[in-house]
């Protein structure tokens, strides 16, 4: 690609758009109320920056929430880890307290792009982009989280079951920010595993599954949830198979029957990469190992 | 749109600048700074070829306004070597184990190398290998690379021991 020389103006990939640094939240929230559609909120960028390279979006004005101290902290409050939603990866996935209270966001994120990605990529920023193939949003799902959602006029706690929408596109409005996500914590037995298929390290997943069990000193299965990425327009749950396996002690051929039915329900998307057979066939498997593995845990 | 005006440390001096919001990182220390060493790939972070250090973590600089640098320090592939422009640990390394052929590409996995070792001073050829994930060379192939990088750590820690013996003998 040619460069121009001094003067002769620079190419630039975004349009062009307003950029706002509110100081503080609430700054942030009446900003967002003032500009309506035509701002977004821009956390990490590690998504958004991309897509506004290749055009693929456009928006008159960004507000940065990157820096906003309200929005960083990690915390145990009352049976759930509440992580500030602008925490970038790096600092949750090396979190001590994360580790012993929500080891499944430990597990997953290094699986998040690079190290030099995660280093600026935020938890929360992963979750409001809500991609069908991230590892957060599927975490979230797979836990029951619970998402603090702010705007200029009221805050609202809403499950992470009533968040995912569609592709990029969850139940939060225009104006409203995504401030914390509060993770409960599980106690007693537990495991939990994580198992991806991707092209390259690094590269978003084309399928994988998230799962966590709980199981009784007999090794009996009190609770478990299932979650898959990549395999439709949001991250989804298998209660059929979840269903299926509390209430049972099972064994290896077991687990091959639960991955078939977890994906039963699922709408994979096909591309050229992969087709939806093939990834129904490999999320399966996914399901089967990453139980495994959660499993393998309880008993150790 | 309004231009914004930007300061920020760049390997170790003070740079001011009036740059429109959408212009990256990595267009404001090539363009305005004249920092060529930071090279563009694929202009939306996944090539890794304009690595550089964020108040000393890799990050990719195509991924970054500029305006988002605001107050904040930056190293770049020019801001590695030492004051008489003696190589760092990795530089040197990568010239002797062959790490580089064409050139384009090497500037990122410098920076990412040397931020890996910074952290990770002693890493297994898998953290290697990991650390260097999010770089993508299209010539020279990733065994000189790697190699750099084990010789660059084992050459690191010679030195912080003959310097730890020192302050040994001096107590």
């Amino acid at each position: 690609m040619r460069r121009p020389a001094a003067g002769e103006g620079t190419p630039v990939k975004p349009s062009a758009f307003e950029y706002e640094a509110p100081e503080t939240l609430g700054a942030a929230l009446d900003l967002l109320a003032e500009l309506g559609d035509e701002a977004k909120v821009l956390a990490g960028g590690q998504s958004l920056i991309p897509m506004l390279a290749l055009r693929l979006t456009a928006f008159e004005h960004l507000v940065d929430i990157g820096p906003l101290a309200e929005l960083q902290g990690i915390e145990r409050r009352n049976g759930h880890l509440r992580i500030g939603a602008g925490t970038v990866d790096r600092i949750v996935g090396r979190d001590a307290q994360v580790a012993a209270s929500v080891p499944l966001l430990t597990k997953v994120t290094p699986l998040i792009g690079h190290f030099q990605i995660r280093n600026r990529g935020t938890i929360g920023g992963s979750i409001a982009h809500a991609d069908p193939a991230a590892e957060y949003p599927t975490v979230a799902l797979v836990l029951d989280a619970e998402l603090e959602v702010a705007s200029a006029s009221a805050t609202r706690v809403v499950p992470a079951a009533e968040f995912f929408m569609s592709t990029w596109t969850t139940s939060m409005e225009g104006d409203e920010v995504l401030v914390a996500i509060r993770f409960p914590v599980w106690s007693g037995r537990c495991g939990f595993g994580v198992e991806e298929l991707a092209r390259r390290h690094g590269d978003f997943a084309l399928t994988g599954a998230v799962c966590g069990v709980e199981t009784a000193d007999s090794g009996e299965v009190r609770r478990c949830a299932i979650g898959l990425l990549g395999m439709d327009s949001t991250p989804i749950r298998a209660p059929a198979a979840e269903a299926a396996l509390v209430g049972s002690t099972p064994s290896p051929d077991d687990l091959l029957e639960i991955g078939r039915l977890a994906v039963e329900d699922a709408d994979p998307p096909a591309d050229l990469h992969a087709s939806s057979e093939y990834r129904r066939r490999v999320g399966a498997e996914m399901v089967r190992r990453a139980l495994r593995q959660a499993l393998e845990e309880t008993a150790s | 749109m309004t231009e914004r005006a930007v300061s920020m440390t760049v390997n170790g001096e003070r740079r001011h600048g009036t740059v429109e919001p959408r212009k990256t990182l990595a267009d404001f220390l090539r363009e305005d700074c004249s920092l060529t060493g930071t090279h563009l790939g694929c202009e939306h972070g996944v090539c890794g070829a304009c690595t550089v250090m964020l108040d000393g973590s890799a990050v990719r600089s195509c991924l970054m306004f500029a305006v988002q640098a605001h107050g904040h320090e930056v190293t770049t592939v020019e801001g590695l070597a030492g004051p008489d422009n003696e190589l760092n640990a990795v530089q040197s390394a990568f010239r002797t184990e062959h790490g580089l052929q064409c050139g384009f590409c090497t500037p990122g996995f410098v920076v990412s190398a040397t931020a890996l070792l910074q952290e990770n001073p002693n890493p297994s050829d898998d953290d290697i290998r990991e650390g260097l994930s999010g770089n993508l060379c299209r010539c020279t192939g990733y065994q000189g690379i790697l190699r750099a990088v084990r010789a660059a750590a084992q050459s690191m820690a010679a030195q912080s021991m003959a310097s730890d013996s020192v302050g040994v003998s001096v107590d």
